[in-house]
């Protein structure tokens, strides 16, 4: 799984490519938490799933642990473009009362 | 009448998920799936198997068996193992349930395979290990929008 990042308008844009499954989400969390230690006066973060092209529920786990990370730092964190595949699996766990979606 | 059979056994390794995943995927390619349906087998499976690396393995290695048997629109999968077992069935496929919440597991495992798939059991022995039966219907249907 490819993680990148940019920031703008102090904004930080988290980028995730490829397969979000248990072999690959370790990796991935330590990418995106670097990307956010890096970035700690951003004003949000938006995780982008757009090339995300499949997730179980280690996608879950994974954003529940961002958003914790998050929460810590007082940073609000949005998901933007989820497939209609994680958006499924994102609305059957109730993830958009936590992480909203970006419009 | 259409009939096919395939079964799977690799080691426990989390490399190999994607792989059982794809395959069960293209083996039931010959139903037409729509790909919202082909999308909801491959989680399931994913689910599975993820659950034979992380729970009946504990991250030993270990053999996951997956069969898949094709009857007219219907796929059945039986995924096993030969791990530790579930003690409480019930307790398991609850939603956000999880035995490991410190390593950000989200506990919906159980509930993905059960919302995703048209049937679903697990039975287990603790000490023997666990099976997982799941079955998707694929109706020739018109792709949801």
């Amino acid at each position: 799984m490819v993680v990148s990042g940019y920031v703008k308008d102090r904004n930080l844009y988290i980028g995730l490519s490829g397969e979000m499954d248990e072999c690959s989400s370790q990796s991935a969390r330590e990418k995106c938490d670097k990307l956010i230690e890096d970035n700690l006066g951003v004003k949000k973060i938006v995780i982008n799933l757009s090339e995300v092209a499949f997730m179980d529920s280690t996608g879950i786990g994974f954003l529940i642990g961002r958003y914790k990370k998050a929460s810590k730092l007082s940073i609000p964190l949005c998901i933007e473009k989820p497939n209609f595949a994680a958006d499924k699996i994102l609305n059957l766990c109730g993830i958009y009362s936590l992480i909203p979606k970006e419009k | 009448m259409t009939k096919n059979y395939l079964k799977l056994q690799f080691y426990s390794l989390p490399r190999n998920q994607a792989f059982a995943r794809d395959a069960v995927a293209a083996f039931c390619l010959e139903l037409n799936p729509s790909l919202s349906a082909l999308s909801d087998v491959k989680t399931a499976v994913s689910e599975a198997v993820t659950n034979c690396t992380v729970h009946a393995y504990k991250g030993n290695l270990g053999i996951v068996t997956v069969e898949c048997e094709i009857e007219d629109e219907e796929l059945h999968i039986k995924v096993s193992d030969t791990g530790r077992g579930i003690a409480d069935i019930s307790q398991a496929i609850q939603p956000f349930y999880t035995s490991a919440p410190s390593d950000e597991r989200s506990g919906m495992g159980f509930t993905i395979m059960q919302t995703f798939m048209d049937e679903f059991k697990v039975n287990s022995i603790q000490g023997e290990g666990t099976v997982v039966y799941m079955t998707k219907c694929f109706k020739t249907e018109v792709e949801n929008a």
